[in-house]
């Protein structure tokens, strides 16, 4: 399945691309190409410039040197054929819309700039929503989302943009087992189709698991290719060990509820209970 | 000059014109500044408003009279000038956005009153009134005015319908509206001369103090009241025109009175009206939901100090006293006189004269406010390694906003423990 397509353009093709903010530089000469048909993982350790590689792909900012193929051609030739998902933390949860017309932005074209979605596009939105199980939800405010559901909506929205090349920023980041399990499916689905999926990620231990082409990135290019051959016993890091998902979950219960984090004037009288042992 | 026994009526065809007008203006004005909030621009359409002077100001020094075309032409101009030098020195340079547009605000405001005084000496200087440019005056505005002011308002509220789409995205996610192609730059462009534009307009009414408020005032009171952007514009755009209606009205009473500061003073109540009463949002329905939350808490404590107890008495007794259960924890008198009847009616307790005791269903309640306590507690040591001794006071609060979803994850998680850390046991459902 890995090398057959090898003889068609690539759908990735990354060319000495150098990037820097504020003049310091970020990503050093990343040249690398992805056939058609994977699921792709950039991994690094944070800070390491994925989400920068991601940005400098889509031509979100410019480069200091290099450039970047999309099938074999210029980006704004392939518009429409590339689906982009930002990092979550990239737009502000409290925008006053509804799940429904986040997915819709999907559809927004220069061809329909000015006037309203066609009958085809809505339908394309309500696949994609039931794609990824948020069509009951389709009403739903945005700021009323958890962060798996949030990842969702992002993911449902690149869905309706039917593309054939997906580049997305951390899908799986805030997510619980059964959304990640879910996203995945979504994923693959997708590579059956023969569409291309790169994705960030920063976790080493699923990303080998999930993606069957990787590359490696620490501000430079450290190895590009299939898993395999990536993928070679240097464990780079220990993971983070246990993840403290139950935490996060109960901050955001907290934040969105008006509970005190503290009773106020907690008193026990004596008596051996909860308090001491 | 109407004197004051011959009132001005509401149906004055003069009146009715400058309202309607003035009513447009705003509801311009605040529909465009949406965006400007939604994009946290609140601060630049400030900084835009008192920009916009020096342009004004050099206009009718060049023309010689208040010309709607030629002002509205400085006031787009020098209005560019500033955001582009803001974007110019934010991005450019080291210095935060706040002080870029800190900066251009005094400087070209200082520039224009400046002009505006110069202005004044000059022979037709009375003609263009200083206050009406600094506090606005609706009912200064001549006939011919108000056509050109009024009909720009109207292509603005057009424009904001056109490019709704467009702005929203713009709006809530930039980049990924640059992913798809859209013309971001242009977008941009048009959004930012709408907002020079509907300040220059609305000016007319307010003056350019006061600009920043009918900008951004009506979306900031309407979003309390909504979570859906086209309601909220809505909402928004009926303040503006209610407080626009009030002040214009005033201004044609009270002549000698700028129509601006009534304008925001009444958009100003109405955004305060929305800050207290809005529903979810707003401080009394947050108020409620806290002292609800309040209640909720004690109640439970009380059914934890109930159920404590006949943990650790070693007689059963069926009916306990009230002060069995202030031995346990030191309630206020009244407040667990209150919790215990609110319990009672929700059928968790059962009362009896001076004694008490807990129904089936008070007894389950009981016990799971406990094993959540305790639950969490377990989780709290084994998974953030706190010691035992440091615990106690996070799982009291805890255990009451600990959600059915995360019980079961946690059950999970720990795998069923039978004791927690500090030896006590941990009850179910069904074990006795
Ligand atoms: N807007 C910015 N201005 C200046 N420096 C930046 C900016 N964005 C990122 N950087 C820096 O560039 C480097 C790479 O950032 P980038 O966001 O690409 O990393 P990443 O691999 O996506 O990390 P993460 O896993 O945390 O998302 C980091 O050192 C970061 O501090
Ligand atoms: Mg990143």
């Amino acid at each position: 399945m890995k090398n057959k397509d090898i003889n068609k353009v690539p759908s990735l093709e990354v060319h000495n691309l150098a990037a820097s903010y504020n003049r310091m530089p970020v990503l050093w000469d990343i040249d690398f190409q992805i056939p058609q048909g994977v699921l792709t993982g950039i991994v690094g350790p944070n800070g390491s410039g994925k989400t920068t590689l991601l940005r400098n792909i889509m031509g979100l900012m410019k480069a200091d040197s290099g450039y970047v193929k999309i099938f074999g051609e210029d980006l704004n030739k392939v518009r429409e054929r590339v689906s982009y998902v930002p990092q979550r933390e990239s737009v502000d949860w409290t925008f006053p819309a509804s799940v429904r017309e986040v997915v819709e932005m999907g559809r927004y074209r220069n061809a329909n700039l000015m006037r309203r979605l066609s009958k085809t596009d809505k339908e394309k939105v309500n696949i994609a929503l039931e794609k990824v199980g948020m069509l009951e939800y389709a009403n739903r405010q945005i700021s009323q989302l958890s962060g798996g559901q949030q990842q969702r909506v992002f993911l449902a929205r690149s869905l309706a943009q039917d593309a054939d090349l997906y580049l997305m920023d951390e899908p799986f980041v805030g997510v619980d087992a059964a959304t990640e399990e879910a996203i995945l499916e979504v994923l693959s689905e997708l590579r059956n189709e023969g569409k291309t999926v790169v994705i960030v990620h920063h976790d080493l231990q699923t990303a080998y698991q999930y993606f069957n082409w990787i590359i490696l990135l620490n501000t430079r290019l450290v190895a590009a290719g299939p898993k395999e051959e990536v993928f070679l016993q240097e464990n780079l890091r220990e993971a983070y060990g246990g993840r403290l998902t139950i935490l996060s979950k109960l901050s955001n219960l907290i934040a969105k509820s008006e509970f005190p984090v503290r009773e106020k004037g907690f008193k026990e009288t004596e008596g051996s209970g909860d308090g001491q042992s | 000059m109407a004197s004051l026994s011959n009132y001005i009526s509401i149906l004055d065809p003069s009146l009715l014109v400058v309202m309607a007008g003035t009513v447009l203006l705003s509801i311009s004005a605040s529909l465009v500044g949406t965006f400007a909030f939604l994009q946290k621009r609140s601060l630049v359409g400030d900084a835009v408003a008192h920009a916009i002077l020096p342009g004004i100001a050099l206009a009718f020094i060049l023309k010689g009279e208040k010309d709607p075309l030629i002002l509205l032409f400085g006031a787009l101009i020098s209005g560019w000038i500033a955001i582009a030098l803001m974007d110019f020195i934010s991005t450019k340079t080291k210095l935060s956005s706040d002080t870029a547009i800190a900066t251009i605000l005094s400087v070209f405001f200082g520039f224009g009153i400046l002009l505006l005084t110069y202005i004044q000496g000059q022979a037709n200087g009375n003609q263009a009134g200083l206050d009406q440019f600094l506090f606005g005056k609706a009912a200064a505005m001549r006939q011919s005015d108000l056509w050109v002011y009024g009909g720009l308002a109207l292509v603005l509220i057009l424009a904001v319908f056109l490019f709704f789409k467009e702005f929203s995205l713009l709006s809530f996610n930039p980049d990924f509206a640059q992913s798809l192609g859209l013309p971001v730059k242009t977008l941009r462009f048009i959004l930012n001369t709408l907002m020079v534009l509907a300040i220059a307009v609305g000016i007319q009414a307010v003056g350019v103090v006061l600009m920043a408020a009918l900008l951004i005032t009506p979306s900031a009171a309407a979003r309390s009241w909504t979570d859906s952007l086209k309601p909220m514009m809505l909402i928004a755009a009926m303040m503006a025109a209610l407080s626009s209606f009030a002040g214009s009205y005033l201004s044609f009473i009270a002549p000698s009175m700028p129509t601006g500061p009534w304008i925001v003073m009444s958009l100003s109540l109405m955004a305060l009206a929305s800050l207290f009463f809005a529903p979810k949002r707003g401080m009394l329905a947050r108020l409620l939901q806290q002292k609800k939350h309040q209640r909720k808490i004690r109640n439970e404590n009380i059914l934890k100090a109930i159920y404590h107890f006949s943990e650790r008495s070693d007689q059963q007794k069926d009916w306990l006293r009230i002060e069995d259960i202030q031995g346990i924890r030191a309630f206020k008198n009244d407040s667990l006189k209150e919790g215990l009847k609110q319990l009672n009616r929700k059928g968790l307790l059962l009362l009896k004269s001076h004694q008490l005791q807990l129904s089936k269903r008070g007894e389950q309640e009981a016990m799971r406010i406990v094993r959540l306590h305790r639950l969490w507690e377990m989780y709290l040591t084994q998974r953030l390694r706190l010691k035992s001794d440091h615990i106690h006071p996070n799982a009291e609060t805890m255990e009451h906003i600990i959600s059915p979803e995360i019980e079961a994850q946690l059950l999970r998680e720990l795998d069923y423990p039978d004791l927690d850390p500090h030896q006590s046991p941990i009850p179910y459902e069904n074990d006795n």
